[in-house]
């Protein structure tokens, strides 16, 4: 059944993985997501649905433990915060590349570094344009509400298994801390390894007598067959980009002026707008809730009509490269952000796009 | 209706349980409703805040520059937000934590002398139920029957035994705010 409750981001997504399905949950606790961990311990669900949460070493072998849940075609999960998600970056790239799904849960923090606890989203680039080494992308989700991190959970794993390819949530402190009202989805079973076989043919869960063995692996020994890989996972993620957009767009229809944000400071700028839309100022927000695959077309479609762009980031300027490359020069694209885990007021959003666009 | 609410004090005054105890409540009535604390390397004895909104629309940032009301429990906590009060609001204070009192005239100023209430009736951590009553009175933006509700919700099942209590101390803080 659906229920209500007053949550904080963080577990919210711990009470969504159990209700999902999920099977396994494998982490190191960091700041600001250590809650994830702790809900899901405080539930105890390998009491009820079975599904395994696991403290790991490191976020080296959570991830790696992912890795093997994940070649079994389990729905399998890992969370962290920067630092522990730059630890993770190897492993990731080995499952994009053994094309396994997996759900990878990063509440960004202020960095590089050590860096802060503080809100940030200085990971846009590490997150969208691949972060471990070779040529791979994951589909990344970017929630802006309690409500959201518990709805991408499921979103989220189910992009995985669709085109078996790793799904990665960015949040920050800001969500994973603030509480909210949540509908909470109905419990799914977790599913059973013949379904798994039925599901996921490629799983590596016992060769049966009718056929090959299954092999997960991102090694290949001759270059062509490397090649060949590196065709098909490009092919997925030109799908990927072609079926799995998703944005909200509020106020944009007759927009002079755009505000691009994703995850809490989209929030921050939804504010900045309806203040700036009663001094007058026709002010939209674009929200990418996909920042792979990112809305270029959307992009490309205000930019017919706006007068100017106002990227709003917690970071020196990241997905702002990515506007700038929808919008190939034919308005202006504006930056505006605040670093290390200082958080902008709605107040000082309005007056940079006063100050950089409207003039 | 729209309230934007900033509960401040010392970490372990139960400043945000009370958030979130309102929030629940808010959430009770039907409403949209954020909880956002102020977190980072905290201690007790440090200074603790919370930021609750109440709406009966989808609530933008819950980042704020400005409150309705303003719940200032000790002195620095009325040092850093008197300023941030919107002409008009109110601040509600307990003058057991400061050394002076507010200096704005196009607020309201309440007080509750919540900390004195609660030794005087031998419950020192009802302190902060006590101070929500206050709340309630002046700001009655969610119903007693939800608050309740609300704690209900908060308060693991083993300290439902409490509930009366709580109710109680509600019933003081309304009894004894007043404004100045």
């Amino acid at each position: 059944m659906e229920e209500i409750r007053l949550m904080k981001g963080n577990e919210a997504i711990a009470e969504a993985a159990i209700r999902y399905g999920c099977d396994g949950y494998f982490g190191y606790p960091i700041t600001p997501q250590s809650e994830i961990m702790e809900t899901l311990m405080e539930l105890q669900p390998w009491k009820t649905t079975g599904m395994v949460v696991l403290q790991a070493e490191s976020e080296v072998s959570a991830i790696n433990m992912v890795y093997g849940g994940a070649g079994c075609g389990k729905s399998v999960m890992t969370s962290s915060s920067s630092p522990g998600v730059s630890l993770k970056q190897e492993g990731i790239s080995y499952i994009a590349c053994a094309e396994l799904p997996c759900l990878i849960v990063n509440v960004m923090r202020g960095g590089p570094g050590l860096g802060t606890i503080q809100p940030s989203q200085a990971d846009y680039f590490q997150a969208v344009k691949g972060g471990g080494h070779g040529d791979y992308r994951l589909i990344v989700l970017a929630p802006s509400s309690v409500q959201e991190m518990a709805d991408f959970v499921a979103l989220g794993f189910d992009l995985a298994f669709k085109y078996r390819t790793p799904s990665m949530i960015i949040a920050d402190g800001i969500i994973g801390q603030m509480m909210e009202k949540v509908i909470l989805p109905p419990y799914r079973p977790r599913r059973t390894n013949d379904e798994i076989r039925q599901q996921c043919p490629w799983a590596t869960l016992g060769k049966p007598d009718n056929r090959e063995r299954n092999v997960t692996t991102s090694l290949a020994l001759e270059a062509e067959e490397m090649e060949r890989t590196n065709l098909r996972l490009q092919a997925k993620y030109k799908e990927i980009c072609e079926n799995e957009v998703r944005f909200e767009a509020v106020n944009c229809d007759d927009a002079d002026f755009v505000l691009i944000a994703f995850g809490s400071i989209a929030r921050v700028c939804m504010s900045a707008m309806e203040i700036g839309r009663k001094e007058g100022l026709k002010i939209g927000v674009l929200r990418p809730i996909t920042l792979y695959p990112f809305p270029t077309l959307k992009i490309q479609e205000l930019a017919k009509k706006a007068k100017g762009i106002l990227t709003v980031e917690l970071s020196a300027g990241q997905m702002v490269e990515d506007v700038r490359l929808a919008v190939n020069g034919s308005i202006p694209v504006e930056f505006y952000g605040r670093m290390g885990g200082v958080v902008p007021t709605p107040e000082e959003v309005l007056e940079q796009l006063k100050k950089q666009l409207v003039k | 209706m729209k309230k934007e609410i900033i509960i401040a004090g010392f970490g372990g005054q139960g400043v945000l349980s009370m958030g979130k105890i309102l929030a629940y409540s808010g959430l009770l009535q039907g409403k949209e409703v954020t909880w956002m604390p102020s977190y980072g390397p905290e201690q007790r004895g440090g200074t603790a805040n919370v930021t609750v909104i109440l709406s009966d629309e989808r609530i933008s940032s819950p980042i704020l520059t400005s409150y309705d009301v303003a719940i200032l429990l000790n002195q620095p906590s009325l040092d850093k937000f008197e300023p941030k009060i919107k002409p008009g609001g109110i601040i509600i204070l307990d003058s057991n934590g400061i050394s002076r009192f507010p200096e704005r005239k196009d607020i309201k100023v309440y007080q509750i002398d919540a900390m004195e209430a609660a030794q005087k009736a031998n419950s020192p951590k009802t302190f902060n139920m006590i101070v929500l009553g206050g709340l309630l009175k002046i700001v009655p933006v969610v119903k007693l029957e939800n608050v309740m509700l609300g704690l209900k919700k908060t308060l693991p099942e083993r300290h439902h035994k409490l509930l009366p209590l709580n109710e109680q101390a509600i019933q003081i803080g309304m009894d004894i705010i007043h404004e100045i």
